[in-house]
């Protein structure tokens, strides 16, 4: 169960905001997300704590392919994101690192920043304390969810032995 | 029921008779991609995987080409790295300085990607081979990882729109106008999880580069990939680039798409993105009085040999104005070569223009080109974000090369009309 507080963005967070190509050249990791959401919100480093959770508007990680993106926001102690929707690249790369993330359009646009929120990533259930709220999130194909429980895909396909 | 060219690519790569959207696959790569930028993540990751060989070294590309010629001793450690992790794996397809270019123009131009083909690539705009009848599509430095060692990737199959495009463009209209159209109206996230695919007589009128760039900015509007049915130019650009047999899926007669849309390519203007958006798109004449710093014309969108040409016939006689910076960067050293045999680059040059050897540079606000706070370009690269070509104050205009030739000489957003009549 996650449980944290939210930050909250619009529609079309892209990946150049998440986290800007001048520093695509960095390799150590805490120097990396020390970047995150610079573009967008300069305080979002300062402010975040670990547990905490993003929600935001529709097509949220839009935009390059970097895997950057949802490592730093997973490296800042972010513990879910919940949208309206995802880009396609950036939903797999979350999962593919073991990121979780939701897709729930209402619970997403109720939420305001600083609420507190529950998170259950194995039901999708989620539920705003401050405003007493509970939803309920797209599922996940059963594959899908294989590699969530394995924290990734890499840990999924070692835990296989070969193949994908 | 029916199945659309993607969903048969995908169903022959996984080695099933059909599938639906929705369904959750594990798909057969020919032919897995990486820069200098993404692999360096994914090689770390194919390490911890435990693999010591990748699946196929004649089936991984990696094009070092997003920070080099090596921006700073950061970049150079990045591609030291990817460049001994292929020499390791004996991978056939590096590209070193000096052989390669934008990976997006230059894996076509090698003959790496041929009609039928299941690509992936750790760069979103990999979806640029659906020019060619291919099923590719970006990925990150994970699937990248798993890719390179198990020759395999997971999908889920995709629902698809189908544009019909009819009629013949207009004068100066290009790819690049036709897809910001297109964009402008289904908006960034229109085609989200789905293919764009491409149909209508329209398609005869569209030369190849022209579907390049279609299909290179389908990420653009959220898309999976972009796909053109393979005709008699698609096969006569294979057969000058590739000796692989290419394999044409046509989309079932029967097929079933989420959406269908007419496009007019006669009805066209030339079209402009404005920040922060690629779905801003205005019509040229709806512009009006936009004064810029810098003009670009390059990036795996638009660096091809037939949009210097454009450039170039735009920029002849003329020299850009004294407060615009322009850029120009053919996108392979073959593009390169070429422009200066057929004299572009001269006239570039003669122009006032700078011309440089392939890089993604000033594209992703990497090097070569970065905006200053409060400055504006006009770009013919694929993203207008903030902060996508430097300062998070800049403004980035997309737009076609001719439109952005164009603009250099005046110094604000102009129609090549304006300058050529």
């Amino acid at each position: 169960m996650i449980k944290g507080r939210a930050f909250k963005y619009g529609d079309n967070v892209d990946t150049d905001v998440i986290i800007p190509a001048r520093y695509l050249n960095i390799t150590d990791k805490a120097e990396l997300a020390s970047h995150c959401m610079e573009d967008i919100d300069c305080d979002f480093v300062k402010a975040v704590k670990p547990g905490d959770i993003i929600a935001a508007g529709k097509n949220f990680g839009c935009g390059s392919s970097r895997e950057h993106a949802p490592l730093v926001i997973k490296l800042s102690g972010i513990k879910c994101i919940i949208a309206e929707s995802f880009a396609r690249i950036f939903f797999r790369n979350a999962i593919n690192i073991g990121l979780p993330i939701l897709e729930c359009a209402a619970a997403a646009k109720d939420m305001e920043k600083g609420d507190l929120v529950e998170a259950d990533i194995k039901t999708g259930r989620i539920t705003n304390i401050t405003k007493g709220r509970t939803y309920q999130a797209e599922s996940f194909p059963e594959f899908m969810r294989e590699i969530m429980k394995a924290e990734g895909l890499i840990n999924y396909v070692r835990k296989r032995g070969k193949g994908l | 029921m029916g199945m659309t060219m993607t969903q048969k690519i995908l169903a022959a790569h996984a080695g099933i008779e059909e599938v639906h959207p929705g369904q959750m696959i594990k798909a057969r790569l020919d032919l897995v991609l990486g820069n200098d930028i993404t692999a360096p993540v994914a090689i770390e990751e194919f390490n911890r995987i435990g693999a010591n060989r990748v699946f196929d070294k004649s089936k991984v590309a990696i094009v070092p080409d997003h920070f080099t010629p090596n921006k700073d001793i950061k970049s150079a450690e990045n591609c030291k790295l990817v460049r001994e992790f292929s020499r390791k794996m004996e991978i056939e397809n590096y590209f070193e300085i000096g052989q390669m270019g934008i990976e997006h123009a230059l894996i076509p131009e090698k003959g790496l990607a041929v009609p039928g083909d299941v690509i992936i690539g750790a760069d979103s705009h990999t979806c640029t081979y659906g020019a060619l009848g291919a099923f590719s599509t970006g990925i990150g430095s994970t699937d990248m990882a798993v890719g390179m060692a198990t020759g395999e990737a997971w999908f889920k199959v995709p629902g698809a729109i189908k544009f019909i495009l009819k009629g013949k463009p207009g004068k100066w209209v290009s790819g690049k106008d036709i897809i910001l159209h297109i964009i402008g109206m289904i908006g960034v996230d229109g085609a989200l999880y789905q293919s764009m695919e491409y149909s209508g007589d329209g398609v005869g009128h569209l030369s190849m580069d022209d579907r390049f760039t279609i299909a290179n900015m389908a990420i653009e509007a959220g898309a999976k990939n972009g796909i053109f049915e393979a005709d008699g130019k698609t096969l006569e650009y294979v057969s000058e680039h590739s000796e692989r047999i290419p394999k044409i899926f046509k989309a079932g007669a029967d097929a079933e798409y989420n959406r269908v849309i007419e496009i007019d390519l006669g009805a066209i203007k030339p079209t402009v993105a404005f920040p922060h958006l690629p779905e801003n798109a205005r019509s040229i004449d709806e512009v009006g009085d936009i004064r810029i710093d810098q003009v670009v014309i390059g990036s795996c969108t638009n660096g091809r040999l037939e949009d210097l040409r454009t450039a170039a016939k735009v920029l002849k006689g003329s020299k850009v104005s004294s407060s615009v910076r322009t850029i120009i960067i053919p996108a392979t050293q073959k593009i390169y070569l070429e422009a200066m045999k057929e004299g572009l680059l001269e006239i570039f040059i003669e122009a006032g223009a700078a011309v440089s050897t392939p890089t993604c540079g000033p594209c992703l606000g990497g090097h070569m080109g970065i905006l200053a706070k409060g400055e504006r370009a006009v770009a013919t690269t694929n993203r207008n974000f903030v902060g996508r070509m430097g300062h998070p104050e800049s403004e980035i205009y997309l737009a076609s090369p001719a439109v952005a030739a164009a603009s250099a000489i005046t110094g604000k957003i102009s129609s090549p009309e304006e300058v050529l009549g």
